[in-house]
């Protein structure tokens, strides 16, 4: 448990959380590994956890009726995957499928919602980060959407 | 080497406005929408520095500015790669070899490759679809002269995988111990393992010092805007950071004023600037 608390501590996501919160998430974490070509959820399933992924490549994907599996975007070392066990009704949007194989700490979905609730400076200081990755998500969707390139 | 307007003073004490006729030796196709052209100059062709744009002329259709996309340290051989797009840009795209073209040039001010080799410093190139060839000139002379830099990578967008300009080339810097290369695309296609995304993202993927970093962008001017933004976000000085701005240009030489933008001229004053030279301009709906 300690040392994974230690690595926990290493991934951007976390990076500058306070002692006390960082000991109360590691009951929440488990590490993780996926082959390529590996799913780690699919569209429509219960949405029970956030992915903080430490190494490879994890592809969003979508199936799009007349034109085929679409990739949306891709998750790499560093970035977090996966916000939908934040609010109901708990299920997946997309694919998520390991493109290469990855490494990651996975965040149980229930636990940290239990968590928060019940400790409501860890609840705000969660519920930031993701705000962040959802902004920046945002942005990066936008820029796709303008299509820039053509 | 000189810089880009030093080179563009000394090649045009004659009359400015007169081309000289090359012929194609050799045409690529790039993309579906793209080749290069390698012209057939002298061996006193002018020399050019990287960043500078040509004016080429088509018989029948007119003239257009475009980048020139080769090594400055071979000027004998001047390589253009055009998208096309427009009027003229589209019947250049069937341009053959043996064909003559007008040129004009080089014209305009280059990137900062000999203060960063004064500097020693990083560089860092940001290049979306097209954007690639202005900053080729660039990759050439680093790779000519590796070890006058510090850490180079260069990161590239493009619209899809098909769209990836110089695939050959990529491998090759890719490959090379001393480049640092990301790929990025806004759609995959089938096959495709590589990132999906903007070319922001893959600032995130890669280390570097911003307060010895020279950063370089060229693409579409939204691209370049936020990727000055992000620049700025990660710490790289706002006078470390160039762009090249593209408008219409006509007469290459600041004397028509098609490509005023404000109170520059993005013939003779630019193509490349430093970013915060033109910060304020960015933003302005009417430029």
């Amino acid at each position: 448990m300690e040392n994974l608390a230690r690595l926990l501590k290493e991934h951007p996501f976390l990076h500058g959380l306070e002692e006390r919160h960082l000991e109360f998430l590691t009951g929440c974490a488990a590490n993780v590994r996926y082959g390529a070509d590996e799913f780690l959820f699919k569209e429509g399933q219960e949405s029970n956890a956030s992915y903080l992924v430490r190494s490879g490549r994890i592809a969003l994907e979508i199936s799009v009726p007349g034109r085929g599996l679409t990739q949306l975007q891709t998750i790499e070392a560093g970035e977090v995957l996966g916000w939908s066990w934040l609010y109901p009704p708990y299920r997946w949007q997309f694919d998520a499928r390991a493109v290469e194989p990855v490494r990651a700490f996975a965040l149980d979905g229930n636990c940290l919602r239990t968590k928060c609730e019940a400790d409501h400076d860890l609840g705000y200081e969660v519920v930031k980060r993701f705000l962040r990755q959802v902004h920046t998500r945002l942005e990066r969707t936008r820029l796709q959407l303008l299509d820039i390139y053509n | 080497m000189p810089a880009g307007s030093e080179i563009a003073a000394a090649n045009h004490s004659a009359d400015p406005m007169m081309p000289r006729f090359l012929r194609v030796r050799r045409t690529v196709k790039e993309t579906h929408d793209t080749i290069t052209l390698e012209l057939e100059d002298s061996q006193a062709a002018p020399r050019f520095a990287a960043g500078q744009f040509n004016m080429l002329y088509l018989f029948g259709a007119g003239e257009v500015a475009i980048s020139i996309s080769g090594s400055p340290g071979r000027p004998e051989t001047l390589v253009h790669t055009i998208r096309g797009v427009g009027s003229l840009t589209v019947p250049l795209l069937r341009a053959r070899r043996g064909d003559m073209l007008g040129v004009r040039g080089p014209y305009g001010s280059a990137w900062p490759v000999e203060e960063a080799a004064r500097r020693r410093s990083d560089l860092l190139l940001l290049a979306g679809g097209i954007g690639l060839a202005p900053l080729r000139p660039v990759i050439y002379e680093v790779l000519r002269r590796r070890g006058e830099f510090g850490d180079v990578i260069i990161l590239c967008g493009a619209r899809t995988p098909a769209d990836l300009l110089y695939r050959r080339e990529l491998a090759r810097w890719r490959a090379h111990p001393g480049i640092t290369l990301k790929l990025i695309v806004d759609r995959a296609a089938a096959g495709w393992s590589g990132r999906v995304g903007v070319i922001t993202d893959l600032l995130g993927a890669v280390q570097f010092d911003p307060a010895n970093t020279i950063a370089m962008a060229c693409g579409p001017e939204l691209m370049m805007r936020f990727s000055y933004h992000e620049l700025l976000r990660r710490g790289v000085p706002a006078h470390h950071v160039y762009m090249s701005m593209e408008r219409n240009m006509k007469c290459a030489v600041g004397f028509c004023g098609h490509c005023q933008f404000s109170s520059v001229f993005i013939c003779k004053d630019g193509p490349v600037f430093r970013a915060d030279r033109i910060e304020r301009l960015l933003g302005i709906r009417e430029l």
